[in-house]
């Protein structure tokens, strides 16, 4: 029963001097599972977006059950029985599962829309794959899961054979992450096949029956999951062996960044804080674990001054904080990574060199009598792009044009070029490569080095584990306890990470067992 | 069919492009010029000849293209911070209006300081009068679209019960129309026998300050940073609310400077014509310009020459002026277009 379903030919796509990919073939069988690899930009989402009609490739085919896919037809890819779920969602938030679900199915002159036998058919896709939404509910009201499962019901209702996942689980939590997968397995039970982009190593060990590595653009790794590597993935991905980060030891400093029982109003879909308290101390790494959705944007706005708390008090160097601004906390010497690099970290409009400038375009040395003095811009940017490897054609590149990794190096240069005492990073490294996390990970490591206290925020466990001195658990807008990380084992954190706060807290050091029992 | 991004814009694409986009217009018009008539071959060259033929055709259009210039300018810099001021037209009579109430009489002044002074006053009249649904827009969220739009027709409706109320003019045998601005008011004419006045200078210089204001400066790196993402400069600690009410401040006052011009450098006095729609026009150059200070100038000159070109023209041949009207709006309808498609190509298959 192993015959192919979807053959990719002899694929060439290149834009103007850039090579996405150079010939590239691919099979995909029956009722199999692949995992497609590679770090960013080396041509993975151009190779599907060719697959699914988006693009036009310069050369090659896509041959589906048999027969060749017209160019450029997402139509035609739909009919065929390709389905495609993007790594950024293409739901209508003020719209109900099912009409997301119906979106584009039915024709526009239809008079009457059939939600009844819409629905039936939704929830029979639910019941066999074991994919429970709320038909009703509104899709902004959904969790970053429960939205991928939608977008997941949409190309199955639509008749998908094949499904693929483009980078599924970069917004997922461990435990989400594991529910989609196991819903893939089910899937492939099926008889489906499917297709997952992906950079992440655990996932292609686990959850794969076959992977395929593409570097710049060429496909240079084939194999059966069983019988490679993680470290053998690696070596194909990244073409040589990645550095490891230098962890130095553990220091003690002055605490200077304290929060005191701090509360902020929930606004939108922001879960609101709770009696939040924390004390990070210089050359500290302190972790914020939690799922998706629990607080830890709001936790991010605060410490970035982007809103103000409605009880508690925020202290930083001894020196309470009255009403927090950006501004103010650039003052004070806090240095913020966002979660969203190109709507809020960056103006993706704007050039390398003017991004590098907007926290200090004002400071006596940049700015005269309010005239801006470009050649010392030009010249500390310039250094910057060197100093912190940003890969760009020059400073005038609009940052829209920069890969995700160049993109946080952009940032992390604008921050720690300010010698921070107090660094806030939220999801670090969302969708970046190997490469590009392990030096992000390597210039947290050196600014707590030299003496900063950073805090972490992410929804990476392995991450938390592998730089933070201490960990905090965020559920429902509280923290727990801080957790020494030596001491603290992945169970005791999953526990607090689903609320269960009845052996987190003070009991969390022995509450390993109750965590064992649980799992 | 389907859109795509071109690569690089070559240059000769990018100045062939309008020059393309002007021909097909005239192509189009043509038809309208047989249906009426005329000979289109004529017709465009008397169009030619009334823009462009004399000097006083020259100085004709570059007098049009004055108020062009301010209110061009006033639309790009409040559309490069995102704030849609759709209110020119309000702002250019509250400049003519201030213009009026100090300038026609109630005091003297020598010309070198009467001239700057009224354009002074206007532009901060302007400028309050846009401050209104700028500080609505900041404060309550309230879409200043609407807001702006709306208030051109409360301007309107109050220069109308002026020049038809307290401010009507005696010696103006029942027109509906204020007192002309006193001498000192009046901008000297560049040279004789010709409209063309100072305002045109002084749009030249804004242009120039524009452009240096918003590419060199702390506040016009900030218009640009905030126009380009409010949460990213808001993030990176700008006064987001403080720069969107700088910019109002400045757009609305280079709109009424618009007015002051015209007022004290072409028709002397306040009537309800006194701008054929300057001020919504102004946001026709800014987009024709794509925004930027410079080309304002060179857009304002383009829909100046269309105007009084095809307006000669609709004269000379003795066609309806509407044909005037279709052309200028063929015209720019095609060089937008042409400007959409030299930045995509259209792909048939």
């Amino acid at each position: 029963m192993t015959h192919t379903v979807l053959k990719l030919q002899g694929i060439t796509k290149t834009f103007g001097p850039v090579t996405a990919n150079r010939d590239v073939t691919l099979e995909l069988r029956h009722g199999e599972m692949l995992a497609l690899l590679g770090e960013n930009g080396a041509g993975k989402t151009t190779l599907m977006s060719i697959l699914f009609g988006h693009y036009v490739a310069d050369a090659g085919t896509v041959e589906v059950f048999g027969s060749v896919l017209p160019e450029g037809s997402p139509r035609a890819a739909l009919n065929a029985g390709v389905g495609m779920v993007h790594q950024h969602f293409t739901l209508a938030g003020n719209m109900t599962v099912l009409e997301n679900i119906m979106l584009g199915t039915e024709p526009l002159t239809a008079v009457r829309h059939d939600a009844a036998s819409a629905l039936r058919t939704l929830r029979a896709l639910m019941d066999r794959f074991c994919l429970a939404v709320d038909p009703a509910a509104m899709v902004r009201d959904l969790s970053v899961g429960e939205q991928q499962r939608v977008e997941i019901l949409k190309v199955l209702y639509r008749g998908a054979r094949i499904l693929i996942l483009d980078e599924p689980t970069s917004v997922l939590t461990p435990q989400e992450a594991d529910h989609l997968f196991a819903t893939l397995r089910q899937l492939v039970g099926e008889g489906l096949s499917v297709i997952f982009i992906t950079h992440k190593m655990r996932e292609v060990m686990a959850a794969s029956d076959r992977c395929a590595v593409l570097r710049h653009g060429e496909l240079v790794f084939e194999a059966v999951t069983a019988e490679t590597t993680a470290g053998e993935l690696a070596r194909a991905m990244v073409g040589s062996e990645i550095p490891k980060p230098r962890r130095p030891e553990p220091r003690e400093g002055d605490e200077i960044l304290c929060l005191q029982s701090v509360g902020v109003a929930g606004a939108g879909d922001k879960q609101r804080l709770r009696n939040c308290s924390l004390a990070l101390k210089a050359h500290e790494i302190l972790g914020i674990a939690g799922v998706s959705g629990n607080g830890q944007s709001q936790l991010a706005d605060l410490l970035a001054g982007l809103v103000v708390p409605e009880t508690g008090e925020i202290i930083i160097a001894g020196e309470g904080l009255e009403r927090p601004t950006p501004a103010a906390m650039i003052a004070r010497g806090v240095g913020r990574v966002p979660d969203d690099r190109t709507g809020t970290g960056l103006v993706a409009d704007m050039t390398v060199e003017e991004n590098l400038s907007t926290e200090v375009y004002r400071l006596p040395g940049f700015a005269r009598r309010g005239v801006l003095n470009f050649k010392a811009l030009a010249s500390r940017a310039k250094q910057l792009i060197e100093a912190f490897d940003v890969r760009c054609p020059g400073i005038d590149t609009p940052v829209r044009k920069l890969s995700g990794g160049n993109m946080q190096k952009l940032i992390l240069a604008r921050i720690l070029s300010n010698a921070p005492s107090i660094i806030v990073v939220n999801q670090p490294t969302w969708g970046l490569d190997v490469g590009a996390t392990a030096y992000v990970h390597q210039q947290l490591l050196d600014a707590a080095k030299r003496g900063a206290g950073v805090v972490l925020i992410s929804e990476d466990l392995d991450e938390i584990f592998h730089l933070s001195d201490r960990i905090q658990v965020m559920y429902q807008g509280a923290l727990s306890e801080p957790l020494a990380t030596r001491e603290a084992t992945r169970e005791q954190v999953g526990l607090l990470m689903s609320g269960n706060h009845a052996s987190g807290a003070s009991r969390c050091t022995s509450g390993s067992n109750d965590a064992g029992a649980a799992a | 069919m389907r859109i795509e991004a071109r690569e690089n814009v070559s240059l000769t694409l990018r100045t062939l492009a309008p020059v393309v986009a002007v021909a097909a217009a005239m192509a189009v018009c043509s038809v309208l010029l047989l249906w009426a008539g005329a000979s289109p071959l004529e017709g465009w060259a008397l169009m030619l000849k009334g823009a462009l033929g004399s000097r006083f055709a020259i100085t004709e259009t570059l007098t049009r293209a004055t108020p062009l210039v301010f209110t061009g300018l006033a639309a790009a810099v409040a559309f490069r911070a995102k704030l849609w001021n759709i209110g020119g037209e309000g702002q250019f009579y509250i400049g003519a209006v201030i213009a009026t109430w100090l300038g026609a009489g109630s005091f003297e002044m020598p010309a070198y300081l009467m001239i700057p002074y009224l354009f002074l006053a206007g532009a901060l009249g302007g400028g309050l009068l846009l401050l209104v649904p700028t500080l609505l827009k900041t404060r309550l969220q309230v879409d200043e679209v609407v807001t702006t739009l709306l208030l051109n027709f409360i301007v309107l409706l109050f220069v109308n019960w002026l020049v038809f109320g307290p401010w009507k003019d005696p010696m103006a045998m029942g027109w509906p129309q204020a007192a002309p601005v006193v001498d000192s008011a009046v901008l000297p004419q560049l040279f004789a026998k010709s409209r063309l006045h100072l305002g045109f200078v002084l749009a030249l210089v804004c242009a120039m300050g524009t452009w240096w204001f918003m590419r060199s400066t702390v506040w016009g790196f900030e218009i640009r940073a905030v126009g380009a993402s409010p949460r990213a400069s808001r993030f990176a600690g700008m006064p987001v609310n403080a720069v969107i009410v700088r910019t109002a401040l400045l757009s609305g006052g280079l709109a009424a400077m618009a007015g002051v011009s015209e007022l004290c450098g072409v028709k002397g006095y306040l009537t309800l014509d006194l701008s054929p729609g300057f001020g919504y026009s102004g946001i026709v150059v800014a987009m024709l310009a794509a925004l930027h200070p410079l080309g304002v100038v060179a857009s304002s000159l383009f829909v100046a020459v269309i105007y009084i070109g095809a307006d000669s023209m609709s004269r000379a041949i003795n066609i309806s002026n509407y044909i005037a009207d279709v052309t200028t709006a063929v015209c720019l309808l095609a060089v937008l277009v042409s400007m959409f498609l030299a930045k995509y190509r259209i792909r048939w298959r």
